[in-house]
């Protein structure tokens, strides 16, 4: 049955009708950017020209009344024109200059606060934690917001040694750039899954569920006269894999969910390759609202790294440059067995020769 | 709906603190909207019971499109009858995140008549998101979105949503075009991004320069980072004014170079091109008096991912330089040749990233037509287990 004029396939709007006139003429032609202050950019181009950027902290969620509100301001003080980064921060572009403090002001006013340029903490990348998803292991704004409330001043600054970037996934499945941030926070399981046999053979197709188990913990097997699966315990690490695709794998779990935090991730080729975040913290408790164990030990972490690397030296090239044994004596964090790799090519991660500081 | 006053001591904990409140987000769309106000409401109930109250479900979508919205059903439906059903649609966002404040009261509007009113600015892989409609309205709510000028982005195992930094919009850095390169992609592969047809996703990520905003190389399957070939640009005079305003020129940028390529007598920058990697840490310190050279490109990478399912991968370099000018007949080949070994040899739910290391950079180089190169890799391999070719082994039996 035909539908009537049902537009599909348009794909996005051209992103062409959305750039400032002063973006527009000087297109690819930009000659260097100055950073004034924390929050404000100018880019000044071969022209002459300038356009001013003045960048605000957002939750990430945001209602259509802030949106509408950030839209009200760009009205007002940057000729309707506005852009998000890839870190939830909104930027306002401005060719007048006089209208930085006042659009500051507001922003601030509204709770928004302006920051996250150069060596600073910006705004944490994030996914949807209980707000939105099925999987989550823990909340993903609640632990952000309690985090970055402790963390402000360095939003608002640019005193660190280099930039540092934070990130927070809810589960393993690390959606965000979490496997390559200097800090990440990572909500984690630490049970097998449950599993509802009387649902299972509605819901799932036995097959496909035993081939998404990457370690092969997941086996067919009879139960009560019905069609299920058995998990092998031992083998089970916890991915949630087997969650997504059958809901009839309960991997959520109250009592034992938790939080992990990583290091020393990034993705910028700047002096060093990028580099994967390694463990710190293995296990910290689920505490809302406000995650103080959670929060303390990520204040831990960029205060210990504040005070100890050297300019331009992100955490992860401190942390290389000092050597891991250092790292946990200068942040107090245990060691334990379960900071040593037993996955695929673990024995790439094992220190092999005998480089080693002594100076316990 | 009746209104029974809705208790969220846990949540108003978290407006208090200097940061953006989320809960004060979701109170501002909960005085007006029901959908939202359940949201908070359900929330709580996982603040207080420690756990999701989110179930994945079944199939949903728009006519025609096999991706674009994510289907979600609250578990506890007779308390919050409201967000019983609360699906996510992915709105491919505008290249670079640049808006108008029209626009966005456009989408405002739409997403005030027919979902929650909240949204997330933005997600993970870039699009807009507009989180929590029901079922009923997914159809009405894509009508007046395209008839807006939005299209809904990928999900499942599709192209997903294409993202870019803000690449020449507002880079000196941008080594070729991120947002006209996006933009095309994006609008060349509409079929692959809203019909799911492959082994599982594929993204593509568009930085301009090795600083890689974007994180292309952390989380795209394919990773188009823009570089140089030619010599840095240098400014000598701007140079001596970095130093002369305190930015101590040999601790700071020639004791960090990399590869040791750069001298600085305190009157003249002199930088050994043919050893630069083009790392970017030069230019980042020194942004008024050096640029990337001339000779502009990008070096295409492949295979990064998080760590689901087989642990996680940063992508490699597949192309060490390639020209960028529209319309990228070269990079829509490339990603078209792996499409089609991947997508017959594949498995499901199995990377690109992730196929390669089970079958073998070497083999799937050969399956593309790629001449394998030195730059492809860290080190050659350390094991002798080579698996040879039969016509080699023929030839050694001469």
């Amino acid at each position: 049955m035909a539908v009537a004029q049902r537009k599909t396939d348009i794909g996005p709007p051209d992103y062409r009708q959305f750039l400032h006139p002063v973006i527009k003429k000087n297109y690819g032609k930009w000659k260097y950017h100055e950073i004034p202050e924390p929050g404000v950019m100018v880019h000044v181009a071969e022209s002459g020209d300038r356009i001013y950027t003045v960048r605000a902290g957002t939750p990430r969620l945001l209602s259509i009344e802030s949106i509408r509100l950030f839209a009200d301001l760009a009205d007002r003080y940057s000729g309707g024109y506005l852009r998000w980064t890839s870190r939830h921060n909104v930027e306002f572009l401005l060719d007048d200059p006089k209208n930085i403090e006042p659009l500051k002001k507001e922003l601030n006013d509204h709770g928004y606060p302006i920051g996250g340029t150069g060596n600073s903490i910006s705004s944490i990348v994030h996914t949807q934690g209980w707000v939105h998803c099925h999987s989550s292991a823990s909340d993903a704004s609640g632990v952000v917001k309690a985090v970055m409330d402790q963390l402000y001043e360095r939003f608002t600054t640019m005193d660190l040694p280099a930039k540092l970037r934070v990130a927070y996934a809810c589960c393993l499945n690390m959606c965000g750039a979490v496997h390559c941030s200097d800090i990440a926070i990572l909500g984690v399981h630490t049970k097998p899954p449950t599993i509802n046999h009387e649902d299972l053979p509605k819901m799932c197709e036995v097959p496909t569920l035993v081939s998404s188990c990457p370690t092969g913990a997941i086996r067919p097997a009879t139960v009560d006269g019905k069609q299920s699966v058995e998990v092998e315990d031992e083998q089970c690490m916890y991915c949630g894999n087997c969650y997504t695709v059958c809901p009839a794998m309960q991997i959520n779990n109250a009592e034992s969910d938790g939080i992990s935090i990583w290091v020393g991730g990034k993705v910028s080729n700047a002096r060093t390759e990028p580099k994967f975040s390694k463990l710190a913290i293995p296990y910290l408790p689920n505490n809302p609202p406000r995650w103080p164990e959670v929060v303390d030990a990520v204040v831990n972490l960029v205060e210990v790294y504040a005070k100890h690397a050297r300019k331009h030296e992100r955490m992860g090239e401190w942390i290389e440059r000092i050597g891991w044994p250092r790292f946990f004596e200068l942040t107090g964090i245990p060691f334990t067995k379960y900071h040593i790799d037993d996955f695929k090519h673990a024995g790439e991660t094992f220190k092999r020769s005998t480089h080693l500081k002594h100076t316990h | 709906m009746a209104e029974k006053e809705l208790k969220t001591p846990l949540l108003d904990e978290l407006e208090n603190g200097p940061w953006p409140s989320f809960v004060r987000e979701i109170k501002k769309s909960a005085a007006k909207n029901a959908m939202a106000r359940e949201t908070l409401g359900q929330l709580e109930r996982s603040y207080e019971d420690r756990i999701s109250h989110w179930k994945h479900g079944g199939l949903v979508g728009v006519m025609g499109y096999g991706g674009g919205v994510i289907g979600r059903y609250s578990d506890l439906p007779e308390e919050f009858p409201e967000v019983a059903e609360f699906h996510t649609y992915r709105v491919n966002q505008p290249s670079g995140w640049f808006y108008t404040s029209e626009a966005l009261r456009t989408i405002c509007d739409i997403w005030e008549k027919h979902g929650s009113g909240l949204t997330n600015m933005h997600g993970s892989t870039g699009d807009i998101i507009l989180l929590g409609s029901k079922t009923e309205a997914l159809e009405p709510c894509f009508a007046d979105l395209t008839e807006a000028g939005w299209d809904l982005g990928g999900s499942g195992s599709d192209v997903r949503t294409p993202s870019c930094c803000v690449g020449p919009g507002r880079c000196e850095w941008a080594c070729y075009d991120t947002l006209a390169a996006c933009y095309d992609i994006t609008q060349t592969y509409q079929d692959e991004l809203h019909r799911p047809m492959f082994p599982y996703k594929y993204k593509f990520k568009f930085a301009g320069c090795p600083n890689d905003c974007v994180a292309a190389i952390a989380r795209s399957d394919m990773s188009i980072i823009g570089t140089w070939k030619d010599s840095i640009q240098i400014d000598q005079d701007e140079v001596r004014a970095y130093a002369a305003s305190g930015v101590d020129i040999e601790a700071e940028v020639v004791e960090l170079c990399p590869t040791g390529c750069i001298s600085w007598d305190g009157e003249k920058l002199v930088i050994d091109n043919s050893e630069c990697v083009k790392c970017m840490h030069c230019i980042n310190v020194l942004p008024k008096a050096l640029a990337p050279g001339k000779e502009r490109g990008a070096t295409i990478l492949i295979g990064a991912k998080a760590p689901i399912v087989g642990g996680a991968l940063l992508s490699s370099v597949f192309v060490p330089f390639i020209e960028m000018e529209p319309p990228f007949e070269e990079i829509k080949e490339l990603a078209e040749a792996i499409w089609d070994v991947w997508g017959e040899y594949g498995k499901n739910r199995e990377r690109v990233g992730e196929f390669i290391q089970r079958v073998g950079l070497g083999n799937f180089l050969e399956e593309i037509g790629l001449e394998p190169v030195p730059e492809m890799i860290a080190h050659p391999r350390t094991n002798p287990y080579i698996f040879f070719d039969e016509e080699l082994e023929e030839d050694e039996d001469e």
